[in-house]
């Protein structure tokens, strides 16, 4: 399956460039994911893929259907504003999720609570 | 040439992505706890993302780009579900 587009050879080598960028970013951040050792290590690992990675191959993908096309195309805008807004929301929820499960059963590699968080719902404080 | 050249580029970049995934997924599959797992999920949804943006770029076809919206749509979807389940036990209270 070696294809690919006809591009001219400047927009050709920024493209590969970006691809292979982001695609090794991505493995860095999975092989993180692999690796570390406690889950509230590993929870940032996948990040670098989700952002640096991610990010260079939408441009990769922006910049060749832009010169392709012979017009600006920005519709990959949408999935990386899309990737901005949910990746932290997700990957928060997901840890105190962790954090709640830990808490409860009362492991001992739980963080400490150190009394500076919010609570979770204010008005229980009153 | 240069189309040969970025050819070569996109290949390499699916294989490394390709790899990306089998780490991902062995988190998945060993994963001791189950918010481990859920977080292998999210990865693999975020890196079949990437995958299908690379098909896209290499088919030049605008399809792929939809796909991938929904792929990350799906992932960000699934991957609040399941933490909200981990929390609270129930998805929808």
């Amino acid at each position: 399956m070696m294809q690919a587009p006809d591009l001219p050879l400047w927009a050709a080598l920024i493209t590969a460039l970006l691809l292979l960028t982001g695609s090794l970013l991505t493995l860095t951040g999975a092989l993180g994911l692999l690796r570390l050792r406690s889950f509230y290590q590993r929870v940032h690992a996948p990040t670098l893929g989700a952002t640096l990675g991610a990010g260079c191959i939408l441009i990769a993908s922006m910049l060749c259907f832009s010169v392709l096309e012979t017009r600006a195309v920005l519709h990959e805008v949408l999935i990386a504003l899309f990737l901005t807004v949910t990746t932290p929301v997700t990957l928060m929820l997901l840890a105190r999720a962790a954090l709640y499960r830990d808490r409860v059963e009362g492991n001992p590699e739980t963080p400490p609570d150190t009394g500076q968080e919010r609570p979770a719902n204010p008005a229980e404080k009153a | 040439m240069s189309a040969l050249f970025l050819a070569w580029a996109i290949t390499c970049a699916q294989i490394v992505l390709g790899f990306a995934m089998l780490c991902a997924l062995g988190r998945l599959i060993r994963g001791p706890r189950a918010q481990d797992r859920v977080l292998g999920l999210d990865t693999l949804y975020a890196i079949v993302m990437m995958l299908l943006l690379t098909f896209g770029i290499q088919t030049g076809r605008a399809l792929y780009f939809e796909t991938a919206l929904i792929i990350a749509m799906l992932g960000f979807a699934s991957t609040v579900a399941l933490s909200k389940f981990l929390m609270r036990g129930e998805v929808i209270e």
